[in-house]
């Protein structure tokens, strides 16, 4: 492992890496307590969308990829907010839509073709240095905001009504949780690719909560976790010669269900000695 | 002054009329239990008293103010005692949750408020299980803490939306005990639509199916109502088909009710 980070790229893969997973982490603990995994893949892949603009009208990439994330996730956050139990249907309607039409326009788009491969799987072996430096203000950005609202976080996650009868403004933080989440999605697809960014957003907050006695202790507990799922899975990756984020993903899928058959066990320990 | 004012009240849910010229006004220290068939009306009442709901026409008073303006000494304690179990929290941050104030974001979460939470879990007989995860703990229990996250703000009104719904018989009994001592110092209103336990302990009964008729302490005689109303007619008094069903009268008719 020491000799593989010689090279640069391999220091760069796991600075992004590390980022990556500090920022899912945080993110993902509130998309996982707030159960809006379903409307966090929404976002992600209704981003395409925005690469189809970006390429069609030769527009700046990172704006318009944020500025449609940003119009999609407001338009699900507010189908979620207003009729709930419909939610997952428009969703997915919205998700499959702003994918399809990111094609079109790319197909549409003369003598270009954008990998959809790398969309999906990113190329967190090539992250060049800017990447990096856009992802640690991101984050430091996200975690002061959240540090800032996190009374209002908690109390919003556990129990909405309460939150708004104690005068947080559940309403304006709902989005503004949306908002934050469709930026980060973006930011980090961008690095590490659609698929390990749902990965990483939803693995290792699932695996510490029954462990986690508050919030902030998921939020960091995801965060180390999702640091030793990256280094495992680049040591892989680079050992066996295998697609970096792939393997990152794949040792996270195996705790994962290490960490469900553990629950089973205990589960049943209990059980037999109650 | 009444704690709870409302007056002239209409309500509508996507064009249907839910609560219809109510008026209420509830005294101080007062032990009210809402009652009503499910669809009623009761607990959109008890979010216009909360201020989650804006009325139609009409208006709610709360200690002579705003429900929004009056939140800071309502203490609310919601049906549901949550399905996520696995929330990562403690018994004694739900607690704290009683004590936000979103005005105040950097300065709070003070020792004081802490030794604030513990004593309302102590009230509770639940400061042993103050470190304890919320979904450790027994229906029962959890019903206590959420009890005292309404009273660690030091409420002067404490509202319960069906609180008995996850509690045995036998823990009821123990559970409306507990609401008539905190009682002799805070005016208490509960939702429910069983009147089994409720009977024995409130002071006076308001009754909503659209509209509210409010029967005064005087009224209630106690331990007769034994089985749970069957609420069919509409704009009648559900207690009043119960009280048919038995040997005696529990309430008097609407009609003679004095205004």
């Amino acid at each position: 492992m020491i000799e593989a980070f010689q090279f640069d790229f391999m220091r760069n893969a796991l600075a992004a890496g590390l980022l990556a997973s500090v920022i899912c982490g945080i993110m993902g603990t509130l998309v996982v307590v707030n159960r809006i995994v379903f409307l966090s893949g929404g976002i992600a892949h209704a981003a395409y969308g925005g690469i189809g603009l970006a390429f069609y009208f030769n527009w700046p990439y990172l704006p318009s990829t944020i500025g449609f994330s940003l119009f999609a996730a407001m338009v699900m956050a507010a189908i979620s907010h207003a009729v709930k139990h419909r939610a997952d249907t428009i969703i997915g309607v919205i998700w499959a839509l702003g994918m399809a039409f990111g094609i079109i326009l790319i197909d549409m788009t003369p003598g270009y073709n954008v990998d959809l491969m790398s969309y999906l799987f990113g190329s967190i072996l090539t992250v060049p240095r800017s990447d990096l430096l856009i992802m640690a203000v991101v984050g430091v950005v996200m975690t002061t905001l959240v540090v800032y609202y996190y009374q209002d976080l908690l109390a919003m996650s556990y129990d909405e009504e309460f939150a708004q009868i104690r005068g947080v403004p559940v309403k304006k933080l709902y989005f503004g949780l949306i908002g934050m989440l469709a930026v980060t999605i973006v930011l980090v697809i961008q690095v590490v690719g659609l698929i390990l960014v749902i990965a990483l957003l939803t693995i290792p907050p699932f695996i510490v909560e029954k462990y986690a006695n508050s919030l902030v202790q998921m939020m960091v507990a995801s965060s180390l976790l999702g640091a030793v799922f990256t280094v495992t899975g680049l040591w892989f990756s680079y050992r066996y010669n295998l697609t970096s984020g792939a393997s990152i993903i794949m040792v996270s899928g195996i705790v994962f269900l290490i960490s469900l058959a553990v629950d089973k066990i205990r589960g049943a320990a209990q059980k037999g000695s109650a | 002054m009444a704690i709870i004012e409302i007056k002239n009240l209409d309500f509508a849910y996507n064009g249907e009329a839910v609560l219809k010229d109510v008026n209420l006004a509830v005294r101080q220290k007062d032990f009210v239990a809402i009652i009503g068939p499910n669809g009623g009306g009761k607990t959109t009442l008890l979010k216009l008293m909360l201020g989650l709901l804006t009325p139609e026409k009409g208006t709610v008073r709360v200690d002579g103010k705003s429900p929004q303006e009056a939140s800071p000494c309502i203490g609310y304690v919601p049906q549901d005692v949550h399905t996520n179990r696995s929330f990562p929290i403690t018994a004694i941050d739900v607690v704290l949750m009683g004590t936000l104030d979103p005005k105040n974001r950097l300065s709070r979460r003070t020792a004081a408020n802490r030794r604030d939470a513990l004593k309302a879990l102590k009230r509770m007989e639940m400061d042993a299980h103050a470190d304890k995860k919320i979904g450790t703990l027994s229906g029962g229990q959890r019903q206590r803490v959420f009890i005292a996250r309404a009273l660690v703000s030091a409420p002067k009104l404490l509202l319960l939306d069906e609180p008995t719904a996850s509690i045995d018989t036998k823990g009821q009994a123990d559970f409306y005990r507990l609401l008539r001592e905190l009682n002799q110092d805070i005016t208490v209103l509960v939702v429910s639509h069983d009147l089994l336990v409720i009977s024995r302990y409130v002071k006076s009964v308001a009754c909503v199916n659209k509209k509210l008729h409010y029967h005064d302490q005087a009224e209630i005689t106690g331990d007769m109502l034994e089985t749970m109303y069957p609420c069919i007619v509409e704009e009648v008094c559900p207690v009043e088909l119960v009280a048919h069903g038995l040997p005696h009268r529990v309430l008097s008719d609407h009609e003679k009710q004095p205004q």
